[in-house]
């Protein structure tokens, strides 16, 4: 059995951040993950990271941005760590190789991007999640010695001792099938998001919800869920994400009337507003029948306005995704986009140091909830959020772990996972397929838990999400095997991405008004004297969610009327 | 909607059988991805076909396969171009070469790629003292490094190298594109130790034998083989350092002859890489022992008619109009005060500059 000080599970950008901080501080280390790291979806992030490093700059108006991005949402003391803490972040990335570009004077470029007051945004040409993500990998295989690397091992559960502390995660090997239990004085989920709840998605196929899930399962509380973001340039054609460095480098959204319609909602910062607004303004054009494309269900983003030689060498990844996905040269034509299912600002409930309130158990990243983002994160804030709250996890889970014994992790959450996955590679066919109950989900949350949502819709949502849960139970699989048995991994995560969806669902339900991602069409504006507060959900003894408040931490921007 | 028929290889590894094809036929739209088709197949027909992806963008870099026998992502290849570039118009997917198979289209990169990776110290070594704010380097020098940093490691190029294929222990593409991410690295302090190495391993950057294939592999236009010989340039031309494997001087020798006959004259390539970049390097005694340990290679070729002593012994010739022209070229290049390095992310590509 692998015994650790800390265990991480995920190595996206958090967990690899969570991992060398905690070598660091002295700690032996464990990551997990059921990809090899460089896989992890954080690579996909491409516009860039947020921090006031320029001169004129200053982190709070960086802060007072994400707070009013968030709609008032977002903890302002979380947001004032995130904010301040961010130029020293970029700053060490720099140090260690990310191969930030650069201006005429040879210091960090910055590009502007959306709800910014400031161009503030570091970036690699449109691949700086990627260049970070493989440099934080280069840096793991340089501290081999502290750092153990578990890589394609996917966990079926958290551990509990018997005093309800997290001790550590049952996991499997995908290549040999072998189980095995990681024991760990403190665990790290950095696991990422839930975006495969939607179909389409411009999240990856390995974006399941596993930690959300994993962690509500043993009692953890998820907050904001109802807050999932649409990314307002998503390709029309399958989903997939086109950068919103395309619009801070210039670029224009128009609608068939070929005008640019953001005049109409957000006069001052237009194209850049923030994602939430540009999102619904989108929909907006679109339902008053302002679409393009062949169905009428597009938006033109035209970005032949941006000289040609910028184009290919700062957004080289968006002309091959033209070009491949789509068939358009966007040197040439705009191409058409959609408003998309892109990142949940919600997850599991954690402390600014990413504790949650489950003893030894943290989290970091898109899996967690701070919560930075509150109703609506903006762009470039993500892989900002990531690393300061991966760092940050991965001090205090080492420090944490120096002056205790390691837990006892029971043998009984072993062998009851093997016993699952034996079940279900045992199922008699005739169910419906995995597959086929996971494309329902997906289609079925687009429409109903979208940019426009109502009372009627979400209850529809939720009766099928039961449904589907059922189904779940006997959908039976193909593969018998061990060695890399996919088949059985799809089974379990699609329990996940359920789980996911009911949280995401009920809270959508409770929140009666309109803030940041939730706009209920029944419940139009915002309100204040009712609903400036997170809703938590809890698993009650029965496995349903159990709605609490919490208080959203105000420290110097009181909320105000939202204009961009 | 149009029909593929697809052809999968697939390898239980717990059957004990042999590997095996597989067809199964799914509907989608010509411009959809073989990876689609794939996942279709898996959907609908049989969820034990094993194949890694996550993004279905091509930037993740878990679904490398061999599409029609050429290497690349499954997810980048349009369905279309793969049934035309089938004989049979049946689309047949493959595991990625030089590497293990471990189950279906699944291979083992540990093994190869991710070793081979370990090998060229990839981690920047930082000029000292490091700055409180960032290094002050030139734009020009980091959209540099881009295309090498642009790489994903989906093993594409290894898959295909035919270098690695015959010396399996030859680093590859991929980890010297990498090892040039860092010699092209302006805040790296280890720019001459890690070319001295690359050089001095003889199965380092002068194992490459030039044949394109890597560049046409890789699905993000990072040219592994324009890194391998930026790095060459390096180390030989900034760097002057001597190879003990005698690459450089082969590079030379190819170089002058070329200059001087306006074509290779084989039977002075040896003597020269080995004895030195003149005429009478054939009497050097190194040259003398490597013709000499060359000989049944020599006999055998002569025997096989690929070489006759009369093209051995003479020199090909041109027309002088010709190898003035030739000669232009080298004055042009060698005329110029800096030498040129062509870029995806500065020049682009061909197309692009339509």
């Amino acid at each position: 059995m692998p015994s650790h000080d800390v265990l991480i599970i995920g190595a996206g950008l958090a967990g690899q951040r969570a991992a060398l901080a905690a070598a660091e501080v002295g700690a032996s280390v464990a990551i997990l993950s059921k990809v090899h790291p460089v896989r992890s979806h954080s690579v996909a992030a491409a516009g860039g990271m947020n921090a006031a490093i320029a001169l004129d700059d200053d982190w709070t108006s960086h802060a007072y941005d994400t707070v009013k991005g968030s709609d008032f949402l977002g903890d302002q003391d979380a947001i004032e760590i995130m904010c301040s803490e961010a130029p020293g972040e970029v700053m060490h990335l720099e140090h260690i190789g990310v191969t930030f570009y650069r201006n005429e004077t040879g210091h960090l470029d910055l590009r502007a991007f959306g709800g910014a007051s400031k161009k503030r945004t570091a970036y690699v040409a449109d691949i700086t999640g990627q260049a970070i993500l493989h440099v934080l990998y280069e840096q793991l295989i340089r501290h081999h010695a502290t750092i153990d690397r578990f890589e394609e091992w996917f966990v079926t559960s958290l551990i509990l001792d018997d005093d309800g502390g997290c001790a550590g995660a049952v996991a499997r090997d995908i290549r040999s099938g072998d189980m095995q239990i990681f024991n760990a004085k403190s665990v790290i989920l950095a696991s990422g998001g839930a975006g495969q709840c939607y179909k389409p998605t411009t999240n990856a196929l390995i974006c399941t919800a596993d930690g959300i899930a994993q962690a509500y399962a043993i009692g953890a509380p998820l907050m904001d869920m109802e807050m999932v973001q649409y990314h307002p340039t998503t390709l029309a054609e399958n989903g997939f994400l086109i950068t919103e460095g395309a619009r801070g480098e210039g670029a224009h959204l128009l609608n068939s009337e070929g005008r640019r319609f953001m005049e109409d909602y957000a006069p001052n910062k237009m194209e850049l507003a923030s994602r939430d607004v540009v999102s619904r303004a989108e929909q907006t054009e679109i339902n008053e029948g302002r679409g393009v494309g062949a169905d009428g269900q597009g938006i033109y983003l035209d970005i032949t306005v941006v000289p040609r030689k910028r184009v290919l060498e700062a957004l080289r990844e968006i002309v091959n995704i033209g070009r491949d996905f789509a068939g358009t040269d966007i040197t040439r034509e705009p191409i058409v986009i959609r408003p998309g299912q892109h990142y949940i600002m919600g997850g599991v409930k954690t402390d600014v140091d990413g504790a949650t309130p489950v003893t030894g158990l943290y989290a970091a990243g898109e899996v967690a909830c701070v919560s930075v983002h509150g109703g609506n994160r903006l762009g470039a804030n993500s892989l900002l959020d990531t690393l300061i709250f991966g760092r940050r996890a991965g001090e205090h889970a080492a420090k944490r772990a120096t002056d205790i014994p390691p837990p006892s992790a029971p043998e009984s959450r072993l062998r009851a996972d093997v016993a699952r996955i034996d079940a279900i590679i045992a199922r008699e066919r005739g169910g419906r397929r995995v597959s086929a109950i996971k494309d329902e989900l997906g289609t079925m949350m687009n429409q109903k838990v979208a940019v426009y949502r109502d009372e009627e819709g979400l209850q529809e949502a939720h009766e099928t999400i039961l449904r589907l849960t059922e189904e779940s139970d006997a959908a039976a699989i193909d593969d018998r095997g061990t060695v890399f048995n996919q088949d059985v991994l799809g089974a379990i995560e699609l329990g996940y991405l359920l789980d996911c969806a009911q949280a995401t669902v009920v809270a959508a339900i409770e929140r009666k008004e309109s803030r940041g991602a939730q706009f209920r069409t029944d419940y139009p504006e915002r309100d204040d004297a009712e609903w400036l507060k997170h809703i938590d959900l809890q698993r009650d003894e029965d496995g349903n969610p159990e709605v609490s408040y919490s208080d959203v931490t105000i420290t110097q921007w009181q909320p105000e009327v939202r204009k961009y | 909607m149009s029909e593929f028929t697809l052809k999968l290889r697939r390898y239980d590894p717990e059957s004990g059988e042999p590997a095996y094809w597989d067809e199964h036929t799914v509907e989608l739209e010509p411009h959809r991805s073989v990876l689609e088709a794939i996942l279709q197949a898996r959907a609908l027909h049989d969820g034990s076909i094993g194949i890694r992806c996550s993004c279905r963008a091509a930037i993740c870099g878990s679904c490398g396969v061999r599409v029609n026998g050429k290497p690349g992502l499954a997810c980048q290849t349009h369905l279309d171009k793969a049934q035309r570039g089938a004989p049979d118009g049946v689309i047949e997917v493959q595991p990625m070469g030089n590497m293990p198979v471990i189950k279906d289209l699944i291979v083992d990169m540990d093994a190869v790629h991710w070793k081979k990776i370990q090998q060229v110290t990839p981690w920047l070594a930082p000029k000292l003292p490091v700055p409180e704010r960032e290094y002050l380097v030139e734009h020009e020098a980091m959209v540099d490094v881009t295309q090498s940093m642009a790489c994903i490691q989906c093993g594409a190029c290894v898959s295909d190298c035919l270098s690695m294929e015959v010396d399996p222990e030859f680093v590859g593409p991929a980890a010297l594109a990498k090892a040039y991410r860092f010699v092209g690295d302006p805040r790296d302090d280890r720019t001459a130790e890690r070319l001295q190495e690359l050089t001095d391993d003889p199965h380092g950057i002068y194992d490459c034998t030039h044949c394109f294939k890597c560049i046409d592999a890789c699905p993000k236009g990072v040219a592994p083989m324009s890194q391998i010989m930026r790095l060459r340039r390096r180390a030989g031309s900034d760097f002057h350092i001597e190879d003990p494997n005698n690459g450089e001087r082969h590079e030379r020798a190819f170089v002058s002859l070329v200059k001087q006959y306006g074509l290779l004259n084989e039977a002075e390539l040896l003597p020269r890489s080995y004895g030195g970049d003149s005429p009478l390097a054939k009497f050097k005694p190194a040259a003398a022992k490597e013709l000499a340990s060359s000989l049944p290679a020599i006999a055998k070729a002569l025997l096989r008619r690929k070489v006759t002593p009369q093209t051995a012994l003479r020199p090909h010739k041109l027309p002088a109009s010709d190898l003035k022209a030739i000669r232009h070229i080298y004055d042009t290049v060698e005329g110029r005060p800096d030498r040129v390095e062509l870029n995806l992310y500065i020049s682009g590509r061909d197309e692009d500059l339509t």
